[in-house]
């Protein structure tokens, strides 16, 4: 039979290891669909190592909120930029040497100074949802709106702020374009479409007979 | 749980944030031609803020909603100043702005979150509150930068400084992920035991380093200041004179909240890493500065140079530092107000007025504001007795007492080499021939041009007489 601990560390290091993977994938493949892909998986993976660690709720936000609307939403913008692949990557290769140089000094930096105490370090505290004898998604939702009511509040006032400046930006009003205002559709009155033009019913005159050719 | 005492330490905040919405509200409604409305009451929206803050005093420190939120001596008086500022901004900005198709509700409303955030920052008590709070200000800067859209100059300007903050902000996130992880907490005051005592010291060190970045992006710190150049000459006058003042105000108090109150026990190490940037910042700030012909371009890096001097203050780790460090960026603050409200009272349609050579002969053609930019330039210069001196003074002293006296020396013979260049202001408006064919006009608006005398001339008064501010800075950080 196997340990239950040891098969969840197994499946730690896989989920991480597909997690890592798949982001390596997103900044190195050619194709930005591909890309896009790859970062679902990345967000996919990361959501495993989530229920891991048991928090579920978040876990099954990740897959809905990420993977469902959001990445879905980066396809089509990245379908309707059709981005030339050829000049985006130009500078690729040239740049890849310094760029392994210092992504493998920064990883032995990194992992002199946590990576190698990591191994020892102690597991995760107990979980704060099973000690208070709640499910998962109640305790969260607890912790949002008691302990962390003012942050929520912040964030959604950084929520307000981003609707604002997109608006700031984006809204212009041109002139010389058509484009339909519906508010202008219903308000339409008929009889400014249609005029109708009253007059004396005239008999369509014959024409006039040929002349006979003389 | 939250309840109702919770709301009344926060009302200034509560009632700028409800006051924000219904500005934002009204700007809807308003017809274009009415826009002053808008002005004056969001004018008046910050002055009410100034008066809850001052007015609304409970015995401090007191904390809200189980330590989220901090009230004492430091946030009220960052956040008394950072409503100044802002309210000083809205009224040298009208004209310009006017003049330039940007009068608009969106300036006013974003600038007022902007400060809120500003607020929200300066008060934070936990990280999660100190990383919102400086979105909300981040996220309503990068906006403002882009609100002229047909200048491809602000545009870039947006770009990079979306760029880039987004870059720092990450990095901010990491490490403070990295404090969490060594220390299990993520209220500032519990981080302050706990960081005493950890499993992991190396992991915490490491997650300070990236907070550091993260501090030093935001202050505009060398070798994080490359966003501040493009990013001053770049956006709108009106909006420099903005970012170039209040966020100034928060950056240090983001400082102090993440070093002091939350990682204070690691101040030897924060010290030395401070200590680098400092030099840095002054050797690149005042260098560069000398070459630049504009004079955006020449504040930004002067701005880069005064954020060492700041540092200089915050190595000291101990309450003197503290209080010379947000004397200094008062003064800065002040100082960079009066600096650029200048630029924006020359500055009219079609014409920046952003070039040092449009300063040539300013002095015959308007004495007054002529007089008013020397006062700025002196006392960003630090020339005794403007209040720029007594604040250098201040942070060199508190090197010297940290045990730093090759650092107050460096931080003194960068204020000569810093001199130059002001001096250079100074004597192009007094010395040099007006050029021909251009003609000063003075923006008409008298609010602009009697609060810009105001601001200049209480450079010169706290200059003479600045004792009852360094009291209240003193007073802020009891030891």
């Amino acid at each position: 039979m196997i340990d239950p601990n040891l098969f969840q560390l197994v499946c730690f290091y896989a989920f991480a290891a597909v997690t890592v993977a798949a982001a390596l994938a997103v900044i190195t493949l050619k194709n930005s669909v591909h890309a896009v892909l790859a970062l679902v998986l990345t967000f996919f993976s990361a959501a495993c190592v989530w229920l891991l660690a048991e928090a579920e709720f978040l876990a099954i936000a990740l897959i809905v909120v990420y993977v469902g609307a959001v990445m879905v939403l980066f396809l089509f913008v990245v379908m309707m930029l059709d981005i030339n692949q050829e000049q985006v990557r130009e500078g690729f290769i040239r740049f890849l040497p310094v760029g392994i140089v210092v992504a493998l000094v920064m990883l032995a930096e990194m992992l002199a100074l946590i990576g190698v105490r990591a191994m020892r370090a102690v597991s995760m505290g107990p979980n704060p949802a099973e000690a208070a004898g709640l499910s998962n998604t109640a305790w969260l939702g607890r912790a949002l709106y008691t302990d962390y009511l003012l942050p929520f509040e912040v964030a959604a006032l950084i929520l307000t702020v981003g609707v604002v400046a997109a608006v700031a930006l984006t809204l212009r009003k041109r002139r010389g374009v058509r484009h339909q205002d519906a508010g202008e559709q219903v308000r339409v009155d008929p009889r400014s479409r249609i005029r109708i033009v009253k007059m004396d019913a005239v008999r369509a005159q014959a024409p006039a007979p040929k002349e006979p050719q003389a | 749980m939250p309840n109702l005492t919770d709301l009344l330490i926060l009302l200034p905040e509560l009632y700028l944030t409800a006051a924000a919405c219904l500005l934002l509200l009204l700007d809807a409604f308003i017809r274009p031609e009415q826009r002053n409305v808008l002005h004056w009451l969001s004018l008046a929206v910050v002055l009410v803020a100034i008066y809850l803050v001052v007015a609304n005093q409970p015995p401090f420190p007191v904390t809200a909603y189980g330590g989220m939120f901090v009230r004492d001596g430091v946030a009220e008086i960052l956040k008394v100043f950072a409503l100044l500022c802002t309210a000083l901004v809205f009224v040298y900005a009208r004209p310009y702005l006017a003049d330039r198709k940007l009068y608009v509700g969106e300036f006013y409303t974003l600038a007022i979150f902007a400060t809120l955030g500003v607020m929200l920052l300066v008060s934070a008590g936990n990280l999660v509150m100190v990383y919102l709070g400086l979105e909300l200000l981040t996220l309503s800067s990068y906006a403002l930068v882009a609100l002229n859209r047909d200048s491809a100059q602000s545009s870039e300007a947006a770009i990079k400084y979306f760029v880039l903050g987004a870059l720092a902000s990450g990095m901010l996130l990491y490490g403070m992920s990295m404090v969490y992880g060594a220390t299990g907490t993520l209220a500032l005051a519990q981080l302050h035991g706990a960081a005493a005592h950890t499993a992991m010291p190396n992991l915490l060190v490491f997650g300070l380093i990236f907070v550091i970045v993260g501090i030093g992006f935001k202050l505009g710190a060398a070798p994080f200041h490359m966003w501040i150049p493009d990013v001053y000459q770049g956006s709108p006058t009106a909006v420099t004179v903005f970012i170039g003042s209040a966020p100034k105000l928060a950056a240090f108090g983001m400082a102090y909240r993440l070093l002091e109150t939350g990682l204070g026990d690691l101040a030897p190490h924060w010290q030395q890493m401070l200590a680098a940037l400092a030099v840095l910042s002054l050797a690149i700030g005042n260098l560069v500065a000398i070459v630049q012909s504009n004079l955006k371009r020449l504040l930004a890096y002067s701005t880069i140079s005064h954020m060492g001097y700041l540092l200089l203050g915050l190595v000291n780790a101990g309450p003197e530092g503290y209080a010379a460090a947000m004397f200094y960026a008062i003064s800065y603050a002040l100082m960079s107000t009066a600096a650029f409200g200048v630029i924006l009272a020359l500055a009219r349609a079609g014409f920046e007025c952003e070039e040092i050579d449009d300063f040539k002969g300013l002095n015959q053609r308007s004495p007054w504001l002529a007089f008013l930019m020397m006062l700025a330039m002196f006392s960003l210069a630090g020339v005794p007795p403007l209040f720029g001196f007594f604040a250098k003074l201040l942070v060199l002293q508190a090197a010297i007492h940290a045990g730093m006296l090759w650092l107050a020396i460096v931080g003194a013979v960068f204020a000569i080499v810093g001199l130059y260049y002001y001096l250079r202001v100074v004597k192009v408006m007094y010395f040099d021939k007006p050029v021909e064919g251009s003609e000063v006009r003075v923006q008409p608006d008298a609010g602009l041009r009697v609060l810009l005398s105001v601001n200049a001339l209480v450079l010169l008064a706290l200059g003479l007489y600045w004792g009852p501010l360094l009291g209240w800075c003193r007073a802020a950080f009891p030891g």
